[in-house]
């Protein structure tokens, strides 16, 4: 007994085929990127790991490769990151807050929304030349930390925001409702309510976003962080250099031993954000266990 | 189109707000942009009894409901007019603040909606953003055994309200609005998504709540209003077909449309 007659079972068995074939193609376009990545990590260690030490770690950029050390661009970086964590993630989710929950579904939010996901798009560098005219020029902040972080956060916020509305989007109306219920305001219950739950699509975000900032170079070249800086900032208003622009600097002397200083500067570089990624998911990771 | 066969059960449409009234509903339309979902409707809901409104889907009955706590203000669109009376004043006069209303009259929605929180934080929240100071450990414990869920859950309450049933769910949100007080307590198919065990326990549970608290019931389940409630409301369309004691509705009603649909022949 069969349950298809002979041409359904020969149609069914091509359906089978095409799903085995496709199924097959995904994995090879996901495992092609996994090894490129891998040869480009294979290539990056093998040039740098001989001058992965404490001494590089701990040394201010030199003339000769054997002293420089990444120590002023390693603390700039860790600076950078932190004031920009600290200015983007309260305005990018106040703002995805009140877009999603307070302001009306009106044409002025639709402009906002196009809007953001627009300046998503927007090349880095133009945001460093609105850095340079406004925060360096404009407001008189120079070349400082703070100019860098305000540009960086600028670029980033797009990010946050469109990340932070999907995951408040994503917290079930039942539970507006359930606080509304029970007497509770808009402010109390997104605060109570909405912002917890959705705290781990948010972190999500929030992590991309930063990750992207660690990397970039174009706007703080714009910006002018200066590319050979033998101090460490200690105060927001100092100026500053962070990783990509000492491995940018690197890169481009003739010497074959700083191409592979860079090499060892990217390392750090890497380990940063690993390090970055790592502590958030282990945070989101948690708070998700703790909501279900 | 209403008719009322035995006046002196009722209580009388358009008298003034009458002592044993909870809320008295005058001429309530309500719409959704450009259709009216509610059409003209009056009664009374009776202190300390269950009210059911019944009808088939889209009747718009749980519209109706949810206009007694201002619950349709979260959806676009929607309007409401006439007069909805609560302690003599309308619902939606001009200084009545929605959040107030809410807080006196509470809901019971149709999916279990617990906060993703502890058994306990999900009963003292809303006591807490209202201002309550006393202990709340009291009152968690009260308001659990009110809604018979304590003993289940009383070694418990730090965990997760997740982990819990669906009838126990139901039962924790019936204790969350109980830990408001309200005055009336507004069921929206609290039954629907649980199995008959859940059911009953909850049906139980109104008996005695009934006691204490003004109860409205929206529910698909004629059997359900048939057995739990002392006044049954039957829409059809966005009207009011007939308002009476459920007895009577179950078994003498008196608009032939009414007798069609409890016996089943539609809907």
């Amino acid at each position: 007994m069969s349950f298809s007659s002979e041409s359904e079972s020969i149609s069914l068995a091509r359906r089978h085929r095409k799903a085995k074939l496709f199924s097959m193609f995904c994995g090879m376009v996901t495992w092609s990127g996994v090894v490129l990545l891998a040869v480009l990590l294979y290539q990056v260690s093998i040039d740098g790991f001989r001058w992965l030490d404490w001494q590089f770690i701990d040394s201010f950029p030199s003339r000769f490769p054997e002293r420089a050390g990444i120590k002023s661009a390693l603390v700039g970086t860790i600076w950078l990151i932190s004031l920009v964590a600290l200015i983007s993630i309260p305005v990018g989710v106040c703002t995805a807050l009140y877009l999603e929950e307070f302001a009306g579904k009106g044409k002025i939010s639709k402009i906002i929304e196009v809007n953001i996901a627009n300046l998503a798009g927007v090349p880095s560098i133009v945001y460093g030349i609105l850095g340079l005219a406004i925060f360096v020029r404009y407001m008189a902040l120079e070349r400082s930390l703070v100019s860098g972080a305000l540009t960086m956060s600028l670029l980033i916020l797009p990010v946050i925001i469109i990340a932070s509305r999907e995951a408040i989007k994503t917290v079930p109306m039942s539970i507006r409702y359930a606080a509304y219920s029970l007497g509770a305001t808009k402010w109390q219950t997104a605060w109570a309510h909405v912002l917890p739950a959705s705290f781990p699509g948010i972190m999500t975000g929030v992590i991309l976003a930063l990750s992207r900032a660690i990397g970039e170079t174009a706007p703080l070249i714009m910006i002018g962080a200066l590319t050979f800086v033998a101090f460490l900032p200690e105060g927001p208003m100092d100026s500053f250099t962070a990783l990509p622009i000492q491995i940018y600097n690197w890169v481009s002397r003739p010497q074959q031993e700083f191409h592979e200083l860079a090499a060892a500067g990217i390392i750090i570089l890497l380990s940063v954000l690993l390090l970055m990624n790592a502590t958030a998911i282990y945070i989101r990771n948690k708070t998700e266990r703790r909501l279900k | 189109m209403i008719e009322f066969q035995d006046p002196s059960i009722l209580p009388e449409i358009n008298t003034p707000m009458n002592k044993k009234s909870a809320l008295e509903l005058r001429k309530v339309n309500i719409f959704y942009s450009d259709n009216q979902a509610v059409k003209d409707v009056s009664f009374n809901i009776r202190r300390n009894r269950i009210t059911a409104i019944i009808g088939p889907s889209g009747c718009g009955k749980s519209t109706l409901l949810r206009s007694l706590n201002r619950m349709n203000d979260f959806v676009e669109g929607a309007r409401v007019e006439g007069e909805l009376l609560f302690a003599d004043e309308n619902l939606y006069g001009k200084d009545v603040d929605p959040v107030e209303v809410r807080r006196r009259i509470g809901m019971v929605f149709q999916k279990p909606n617990p906060f993703p929180k502890s058994i306990y934080n999900n009963i003292a929240w809303g006591p807490l953003i209202n201002g309550y100071s006393d202990s709340t450990d009291e009152l968690v414990e009260k308001s659990l055994k009110q809604a018979a869920l304590w003993d289940e859950v009383k070694d418990r309450l730090h965990d997760s309200a997740l982990n819990l049933s669906g009838g126990q769910q139901q039962r924790l949100c019936i204790a969350r609005a109980l830990a408001m007080e309200p005055e009336v307590l507004l069921m929206d198919e609290p039954c629907s998504a649980l199995d008959p065990i859940s059911t009953a326990h909850i049906e139980d549970l109104m008996f005695e709540l009934k006691e204490r608290y003004t109860i409205v019931i929206v529910t698909h389940n004629m059997q359900q209003a048939a057995r739990v409630s002392d006044y049954t409301a039957f829409m059809e369309m966005g009207d009011l077909i007939e308002f009476n004691v459920t007895k009577r509705i179950f078994t003498r009603p008196s608009v032939k449309r009414t007798e069609e649909y409890v016996t089943g022949r539609f809907g």
